[in-house]
């Protein structure tokens, strides 16, 4: 019946474009992230603060430091992504936003990439940008600091686009926190091999591009995917509440 | 067949068909099994190079492969529970997940078993053992967030998206951690390649395999069974059948 389609079909193709609804889905997360400050920085010193428990815990020699600094800034940028996920879509499942947001008549795709986006801006990227004031502390040499923050600029959107789908499919659960680590903890490994990988091979003087080439498909792929598996676990728990 | 796919979700279908199954899959994976094993353990060759030490793998193998594959039959699951909606898919699921892992711990702990005659050392961080014990991870998850679900529909659907996001991560886990750090020798079975250990010792692991695959078959009709009284304790065939205690 093309008729009846059409009818149905004309009410959701009107209202702004998809690129529209996306620019106001990322403005609207950062805004409300930067009416509650501390929730910003919380995890940027859980960052700060599990780099320092390795060199009192471990060892304070600049030679463990520089072995293992790559290897502890990656696994304190993992926890800390881990920790800020809880976020992601609480305080809109809290107060109904996220409902809307489903109601909408673009793809829920597209504006949970844009909301995932806005999440690495104010979660991934700081930890970015730290980490050459961590690696300096760990004692790492000033080319390693830079593949290092490379390999966290490509590696820790895929963390929050992999984190993502955790985070939907725990919604709404009592003990959602420590569960989501469960479920997610797994599906970072390959992240974090190839992330330490690509410095431990740019410390002994072998070419990266390889490496960075395929950390960048680890991205593509996560891009394409994750929003997909996102939005399905986001109906899910929706339905269930 | 679609008469066929559609009488497969009905339970009480089910529950017929696994009764009249479970004894030929028990009894048969018992004899192949024993077969394999008592054969595999006591009359097959030694290996000339690891001796006696070797004969593990007559019980590795088998648990490894069913490790493996049970993950890949719960995705399959999986899309039949998201695409169908099918209760059972999800009843299998939740059934063998605990399956799964007790197997994936099996061949982690005969595994380390081997290792010390063979490698001097119960645990090393190679890459089938990570990946292997990666696994294990994934099945918790699973069993975790089936557990962690109340409502059953959701909790249906929420354990197929996360399975299915397991699967899609497995090749990805296995090569990245394979790249890492390799020690294990490669795979004792291809499809695609004749075995290079000769047949008096592939035989017996071929039949300790198919035993194991009998047995677990048994044991996931036994739990979905048990699973299925549970969910339609309130259907009259089902409480007839306590009743008569099932003849």
């Amino acid at each position: 019946m093309p008729t009846d389609s059409s009818v149905r079909v004309r009410p959701l193709t009107a209202g702004p474009g998809v690129m529209a609804a996306m620019v106001a889905v990322v403005r609207r997360d950062l805004q409300a992230s930067f009416r509650q400050r501390q929730d910003l920085l919380n995890p940027l010193l859980f960052f700060i603060m599990v780099v320092t428990l390795f060199p009192l815990g471990v060892s304070p020699e600049v030679s463990f430091l520089q072995q293992a600094g790559t290897g502890i800034l990656w696994v304190a940028a993992l926890l800390a992504t881990l920790l800020s996920l809880d976020h992601l879509y609480r305080h809109d499942f809290d107060d109904g936003t996220l409902e809307q947001l489903m109601l909408q008549p673009q793809p829920l795709y597209l504006l949970i990439l844009a909301k995932v986006l806005a999440h690495w801006l104010v979660t991934g990227l700081p930890l970015v940008l730290l980490a050459p004031l961590l690696g300096v502390m760990v004692h790492l040499e000033g080319n390693s600091i830079g593949i290092l923050c490379l390999t966290l600029l490509i590696g820790t959107p895929v963390l929050s686009l992999i984190g993502s789908i955790g985070a939907a499919l725990t919604l709404g659960l009592r003990s959602g926190g420590v569960l989501l680590s469960l479920l997610i903890i797994p599906l970072y490994i390959p992240v974090l091999i190839f992330g330490t990988g690509t410095v431990a091979a740019a410390a002994e003087g072998a070419p990266v591009s390889a490496y960075i080439a395929l950390m960048g498909a680890f991205l593509v792929l996560a891009l394409t995917l994750a929003p997909f598996a996102s939005a399905a676990a986001l109906r899910i728990s929706m339905s269930n509440s | 067949m679609w008469q066929f796919f559609h009488k497969l979700g009905s339970p009480k279908w089910f529950y017929g068909i696994a009764t009249r199954l479970m004894p030929w899959l028990l009894v048969g994976g018992i004899a192949l099994l024993l077969a394999g094993v008592v054969w595999g353990l006591a009359f097959a060759p030694k290996d000339y190079l690891q001796g006696n030490s070797y004969r593990i793998i007559f019980i590795h193998v088998p648990t490894a492969f069913l490790a493996q594959s049970i993950y890949i039959m719960m995705a399959v699951a999986a899309v039949v529970t998201l695409v169908w909606r099918m209760k059972l898919a999800d009843l299998f699921v939740r059934s063998v997940a605990p399956v799964g892992a007790v197997l994936t711990f099996l061949a982690l702990f005969t595994g380390a078993v081997w290792g010390k005659p063979t490698w001097g050392t119960w645990w090393i961080w190679d890459a089938r053992l990570t990946s292997m014990l990666i696994l294990l991870f994934l099945y918790f998850g699973v069993i975790a967030l089936a557990a962690a679900i109340a409502d059953e529909k959701s909790s249906a659907r929420a354990v197929a998206v996360l399975v299915l996001v397991g699967v899609v991560n497995i090749p990805i886990i296995k090569y990245s951690v394979e790249w890492w750090n390799t020690l294990h020798q490669p795979a004792t079975f291809k499809l695609t390649e004749r075995p290079t250990m000769p047949a008096e010792m592939w035989v017996p692991l071929l039949l300790a395999v198919l035993g194991l695959y009998l047995i677990f078959g048994w044991l996931a009709c036994l739990r979905m069974q048990t699973g299925i009284l549970v969910r339609e304790k309130r259907t009259r065939w089902v409480q007839e059948l306590v009743r008569t205690g099932g003849h």
